[in-house]
């Protein structure tokens, strides 16, 4: 879950309110999906809680006025470490499709033509992201992009499913 | 036999009328068959990319619908006129005043400037040179190529090679225009800089597009895409841009 690490990297910037926070996030990260308030303020406790920000809350005392909140130094290196590390390269080598494919062949169901509606659907998105990339700012260009080349990967391992699937039919009953 | 998009020649409806169509076409190479009954039909306007792997047929069908190839059976139909029965003199004169044309590779003259490369179908098609290089000069800026008027297409990088390429076929305003792996030469971005041009300028002309790719990012760009395998279109799906459901018959190769 990378909402917390992500507003942890805002708050590098400076501290800030709940509400800048969300704006900014929403504006760089959210996509068609902003974050809800709830989210973030939830978030933001959680944090506080474990010593990795300070403020929000009113001091007693203070009257109504909040602080914003700010990075601690744990919450700083948390973020280092967390930026500077991969993530894990394809870590499941199961895949919904794949299992539809498999117990396609299992029971003798058109598996050609499970593989041709899902390439279909895949273009489709394609069409969609594309036409973002088109009308859209850089960012939501990059985030398109990552979509675009993902699908591109799945649609590949589709044609080559495909044209393989006769081999794969007798593997599958022969198990 | 498998005819899903086939309308009939005296459609009423004048739009739906496809301007180009290949109606059960078989084509082969010695014994080595390249399409066995692809039918496929554009409709104006429409940019339809036809996807498959190496040696699906998917350029044969290509040059088949451009009358480049005759088919050995079926038809070709281009605005109302059957195109394959023609002779190679009309036929001939048709490619040059109704499609264009943009390959991979090698379709620039290299020792002609990028102006005289543009203005090339225009001085075949006996236009004075004033009018057709005027012609060609207003597409340099529309395809980003300003100020290279004058360079020898030699000399050019990948990308604006394709780019001039892109002016020549669409110079003559022809109706339909044949793009066969446009790309395939180009990197991801310039690839992309490319299909921006080519679809934004085929969508500004009207004019109709068949492209040919393997590659779906590619295809993507188009309105429709459809899927040759085995010498047959076998894949075809509703457009996005009307909504409209065109052909969704789902043939699945056997």
């Amino acid at each position: 879950m990378t909402v917390p690490l992500t507003l942890l990297g805002l708050l590098e910037r400076e501290p800030s309110y709940g509400y800048d926070l969300k704006r900014d996030y929403d504006a760089y990260f959210g996509g068609d999906k902003p974050l809800p308030f709830g989210q973030v303020y939830s978030t933001l406790r959680r944090l506080a809680r474990d010593g990795k920000v300070t403020g929000g809350e009113a001091e007693p005392g203070a009257g109504p006025d909040r602080k914003p909140y700010t990075i601690t130094e744990l919450g700083t290196r948390e973020f280092d470490t967390w930026l500077a590390k991969p993530i894990e390269p394809e870590p499941h080598l199961q895949t919904t499709l794949f299992s539809k494919v498999v117990l396609a062949l299992l029971l003798g169901r058109p598996a050609a033509s499970y593989l041709d509606i899902q390439r279909t659907a895949h273009m489709q998105r394609m069409r969609q992201l594309t036409e973002l990339k088109r009308t859209g700012s850089l960012m939501q260009t990059l985030l398109a992009d990552h979509g675009l080349f993902h699908l591109e990967a799945d649609l590949r391992w589709i044609d080559v499913t495909s044209a393989r699937l006769d081999a794969l039919a007798e593997m599958v009953r022969s198990i | 036999m498998t005819s899903v998009n086939q309308l009939p020649t005296n459609a009423p409806r004048q739009a739906e009328r496809p301007i180009i169509e290949a109606r059960d076409v078989y084509k082969l190479f010695g014994q080595t068959p390249a399409l066995l009954g692809a039918t496929l039909a554009a409709r104006t306007g429409e940019i339809l990319a036809v996807m498959g792997p190496s040696g699906s047929g998917k350029s044969t069908l290509l040059h088949c619908m451009a009358g480049i190839y005759t088919p050995d059976k079926g038809e070709i139909w281009f605005d109302g006129q059957r195109l394959d029965t023609l002779s190679d003199t009309r036929r001939t004169e048709l490619r040059r005043t109704a499609f264009g044309f943009v390959f991979q590779f090698g379709q620039l003259v290299p020792e002609l400037t990028v102006a005289d490369n543009i203005a090339l179908p225009l001085l075949l098609s006996r236009m004075s040179r004033k009018a057709a290089y005027a012609r060609a000069g207003a597409w340099l800026p529309r395809l980003g190529l300003d100020g290279l008027g004058d360079r020898r297409t030699g000399e050019l990088s990948g990308g604006q090679a394709q780019r001039v390429a892109l002016a020549r076929a669409l110079v003559a305003q022809p109706k339909v225009l044949f793009a066969d792996e446009p790309t395939g030469s180009l990197d991801t971005l310039t690839g992309e800089m490319v299909m921006e041009l080519l679809v934004g300028n085929a969508r500004a002309e009207g004019t109709t597009v068949v492209l040919v790719t393997h590659d779906a990012r590619v295809a993507a760009y188009a309105d429709r895409q459809v899927l040759v395998r085995d010498g047959k279109v076998t894949h075809a799906e509703a457009t996005h841009t009307d909504g409209t459901v065109a052909d969704t018959e789902v043939e699945v190769g056997r």
